[in-house]
């Protein structure tokens, strides 16, 4: 039995997650991406939902394991839009998600593999002029075409939003472990391919990619005679000691503020 | 008038007997298929009752006798009075023979009743505490009725009114005994039990004539390739036709309780109510009726179940709970010593098998560890390109660089614990000191599977299975040497199904064949009194309890024995993924084990499994026995001239052997 069936019978709520192929960090195995997987469970947890997965990307041996890992959740089938290497996704998405229309949409905050730019929500949800909310960890209720939402913030705490719906949800590693993903629906489960029209990303084609080197930390120094000491610097809050809080100001004066500050800090050089 | 009744009573109960069977073979064809070879299955029952059902049951031996008077004098009374009394032919020595049929039976019931009189807590009340009296009723009424007919008394001694109370006790004990027989009473195991014998789902584990090991421990592999065989059993039907026979044929001895160390630990399992619960499904109904021990912390009555549906639930309560099975150590203890040859881990892991495969639900950390395994090829979830981290001074021969060597070292996943570590380096060790010509797979190593497999996930143990086969192929080598009898096991016993056969050792073993051989020069060193625990994986599954006494023994250590060793050892609480799914219970196997080597006085603990090193060391406790692997403690009696590395000590002793 799977949940798409309960879920469909229920009729309800139309939601879809889009998940990617993941990648180990260790093996560099295809596996599902922990971030989808998470975005996946926490549809899964929608009461009187229905959860339609959706991919879109090259269709190969490796991908095709690892979707079947996400099928492995609990789902009879999952749309692959099959699209050539070095397309941009984002168009056939779009019209994938035009025409299916779903009122919730998940999607995991970043990719394993490819750019993993983090940026596929906000063009989503620019062109399809949604709000997008990102490190969600909870969805509270959704109901009269509202969803209230716990958004996840650094040291453990909670924000609540309220947002209206249609709306695109990405998900971090603070969503919801995800539950095993067993080998018989894994298995039995259909991949229906789609073909939608295919652009190749120019931008991408023209970029060298190298594999992601570990980024220098900032070092905090830090000048501690005791033990109590040494351990309340390193569970302080990273705090600049600075810095100002802008309530009430235009957008150019925001920005202006940030930009100034960019240029102290170094980051802007002229 | 006896002589009219006798044989309506007989060819009645007869009858019924028959219709039962036929009622109770319908219920075990429930199952799946499982083709078995009917004549000479049926042909091996005499040998497999009085040789392999009697190895077990002659370890009580006043059992045993009481079994040997009873159900002998039952057998050959009742075929006598068939032919005396049902077909009135009593001339000769026949009701003389009937005579002493009954009486021996007679004999043996009263045995029976003595042990009914205050039975161990394993034994099953309820209907089992008339059996003695039905015994007697058979025996005696039997006895009785044939007096006349040898012409002891006259044939009409007594008149009618004792005729018929003769008849109604005879009623009586054909009632139990021959009808009870096949429609579900106590003597049910006799029927199913003898049925069993022929039409075991393991042939090979019984002894032959022609010698042999007799034993059959590899869990049965699945079919992946057939998309609709399913996986694992989800309800009771989902077992073979053949298990579930096996289940109906249990006597509730509770001998499985009585040694089942999760039993002991208070998690929630008990092998003979699993097994009855089973057949409480077969024929469906709930567990009301059960009078024996229940599962730790779960009272009888709360569950119930039918053949076609399932038997854990996905909420609430089913025929049992996800945790009983999940407890289960794998260290088949209670198949060891089941008299009637029930396969509870086999059972267990199938039903496993449906939980983990198709509804991802192993339990507690099962889900990270199978992960880890698809991942990185090893439970820890560790780098697979740093096996041999721990060796970089060793220097280690990669059989991929050589192609061949006599012996593949088999190193196991305890490469990735320091502890283990220390184990290996002492095999290494011992291993150059022999100067046997070895090689490692290093980093080409991967799980043996057998973790993967005990928790169910079979496809992830057929695959790291199928790897490791594909692997193996490209490299000769004569045969494998490990010190995890769990790699050991699955290599030597699992592996053939999936088309990979090798001769494979367990360092006991072959650090005793080098002993023999004189390869090893060993200075006994004083260790004070040890003793052995024995690893169920090498113990019980395959049978090896002497090399590693044997070496200790080499080694000149006072060995004592604990309560429970050989085949009687207790499990460490290692096996099956046991640490790793964790089901609470009220107290740790582990601790009851170091309990037992406190029992012997023993300052020393030596182990042949990294799995029992480090549930042992994990025990907590004033003046714990030490732990040390056999090879550690080979190693140290090597003296100090022997070294793991290996160029070091080559080229000092050459340059010594130029110099003198
Ligand atoms: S295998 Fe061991 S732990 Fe499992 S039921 Fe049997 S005796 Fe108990
Ligand atoms: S399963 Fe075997 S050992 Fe356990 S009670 Fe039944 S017959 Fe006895």
């Amino acid at each position: 039995m799977s949940h798409d069936t309960t879920k469909q019978a229920s009729g309800g709520l139309d939601v879809a997650v889009l998940v990617s192929v993941g990648r180990h960090p260790l093996t560099a195995r295809a596996r599902r991406a922990d971030h989808d997987a998470r975005a996946v469970e926490l549809a899964l947890g929608l009461e009187a939902a229905r959860v339609r997965l959706i991919h879109a990307g090259r269709n190969d041996p490796d991908s095709e394991a690892a979707l079947r890992d996400y099928l492995g959740m609990g789902f009879a089938s999952l749309t692959r839009i099959d699209q050539p290497a070095g397309a941009d996704v984002l168009p056939a998405l779009l019209e994938a998600l035009r025409e299916a229309a779903p009122q919730l949409l998940f999607t995991g905050s970043r990719a394993e593999t490819g750019e993993g730019s983090g940026l596929l929500p906000y063009l989503l949800g620019e062109a399809l002029g949604w709000p997008v909310v990102t490190g969600i960890a909870a969805v509270e209720s959704v109901e009269g075409g509202t969803a209230t939402l716990l958004q996840a913030l650094p040291r453990g705490q909670r924000r609540r939003l309220r947002v209206r719906l249609p709306a695109l949800i990405s998900v971090d590693e603070a969503g919801p472990a995800p539950r095993q993903s067993a080998y018989g629906p894994a298995r039995r489960g259909t991949l229906s391919a789609e073909t939608r029209p295919a652009e190749t990303d120019d931008a991408l084609a023209g970029w060298t990619l190298e594999p992601a080197r570990a980024r220098p930390k900032r070092l905090k120094i830090v000048k501690a005679s005791s033990a109590r000491e040494r351990f309340k610097a390193a569970a302080a809050k990273a705090e600049g000691g600075g810095g100002q809080v802008l309530t009430d100001v235009t957008p150019e004066q925001g920005a202006e503020a940030i930009f100034t500050l960019l240029k102290e800090e170094g980051v802007l050089r002229h | 008038m006896l002589d009219i009744l006798l044989p309506i009573l007989i060819f009645s109960a007869l009858a019924l007997a028959a219709i039962g069977a036929v009622r109770r073979i319908r219920l075990w064809r429930q199952g799946r298929p499982s083709p078995v070879p009917v004549l000479r299955g049926l042909a091996a029952v005499p040998r497999r009752y009085l040789v392999d059902l009697h190895h077990v049951v002659a370890r009580d031996k006043v059992m045993s006798n009481t079994h040997v008077a009873t159900a002998g004098g039952f057998v050959a009374a009742m075929a006598l009075a068939i032919v005396v009394h049902g077909l009135g032919l009593a001339e000769g020595v026949l009701g003389w023979l009937l005579l002493a049929a009954s009486a021996t039976m007679f004999a043996g019931s009263l045995f029976v009743a003595r042990r009914r009189r205050d039975p161990p807590a394993r034994l099953s009340k309820g209907p089992w505490m008339r059996l003695p009296k039905s015994l007697m009723a058979f025996s005696l009424g039997i006895f009785a009725v044939t007096l006349p007919a040898v012409g002891v008394l006259p044939a009409d001694a007594g008149g009618w009114l004792v005729a018929v109370l003769l008849a109604a006790v005879v009623a009586w004990g054909l009632a139990e005994l021959v009808f009870g027989m096949t429609w579900g009473g106590p003597m049910k195991h006799a029927f199913a039990g003898a049925l069993h014998l022929a039409f075991h789902r393991r042939p090979t584990r019984f002894s032959v004539k022609r010698g042999g090991e007799g034993r059959s421990t590899g869990l049965k592999a699945l079919d992946l390739d057939d998309a609709d065989a399913p996986l694992g059993v989800e309800k009771p039907a989902d077992f073979t036709w053949n298990q579930l026979l096996g289940f109906d044929a249990c006597v509730q001895c509770g001998r499985c309780e009585a040694v089942c160390p999760a039993f002991a630990a208070g998690q929630p399992l008990n092998p003979k109510k699993l097994v009855q619960d089973m057949v409480v499904g077969m024929v469906g109904g709930s567990d009301a009726r059960y009078a024996g021990s229940p599962y730790p912390g779960k009272p009888v009555g709360e569950h119930a179940g039918d053949p076609h549906g399932p038997i854990v639930a996905r909420e609430g309560t089913a025929l049992v709970d996800a945790e009983t099975l999940w407890s289960c150590t794998t260290c088949r203890a209670c198949v060891e010593e089941c008299p009637m040859m029930i396969e509870h881990v086999d059972a267990i892991v199938d039903m496993r098998r449906f939980l983990t495969l198709e509804r991802g639900e192993t339990p507690n950390k099962g889900a990270e560890v199978l992960d880890n395994l698809i991942a990185t090829d090893n439970p820890g979830g560790f780098d697979p390109g740093s096996r041999l981290h721990w060796a970089a001074d060793l220097d280690l021969p990669l059989i991929a660089d050589r192609g061949e060597a006599e012996v593949l070292l088999w190193l196991g996943d305890g490469v990735f614990d320091m502890r283990n570590q220390r184990t290996l380096r002492s095999l290494v060790k011992v291993l150059r000191a022999a100067r046997v010509d070895f090689a490692v797979l290093g980093n080409e190593e991967r799980d043996s599977g057998d973790v993967a497999r005990r928790l169910g996930d079979e496809a992830t143990f057929q695959r790291l299975a199928r790897r490791n086969i594909a692997t193996l192929s490209q490299y000769r080598f004569d045969r494998i040497v490990t010190c995890d009898p769990h790699s050991f096991h699955v290599l030597k016993n699992e592996y053939g199904a999936l088309g990979g056969d090798y001769e494979v050792f367990h360092h006991s073993t072959y650090l005793h064949t080098l002993i023999e051989a004189g390869a090893l020069s060993i200075t006994p060193t004083a260790l004070g009194r040890v003793t052995y625990h024995d690893p169920c994986y090498l113990g019980r599954y395959n049978g090896e309890y002497a090399a590693p006494r044997a070496v200790l023994e080499a080694l000149g250590v006072e060995l004592v024995e604990m309560a429970r060793s050989g085949y009687r050892s207790r499990c460490c609480g290692g096996g099956g993924g046991a640490p790793i799914t964790d089901v609470p219970g009220k107290q740790r196997i582990p601790d009851m084990r170091m309990n037992d080597v406190r029992e012997t006085g023993a300052e020393l603990v030596a182990v042949g499994c990294p799995q029992c090193t480090a549930m042992l060391e994990g025990v907590v406790a004033e003046d714990r026995a030490e732990i040390k692997d056999i090879a550690e403690l080979v190693a140290a009696a090597l003296g100090d001239d022997a070294t793991p590395a290996p160029a070091a000590s080559d080229t000092r002793r050459t340059t010594e052997e130029v110099m003198g």
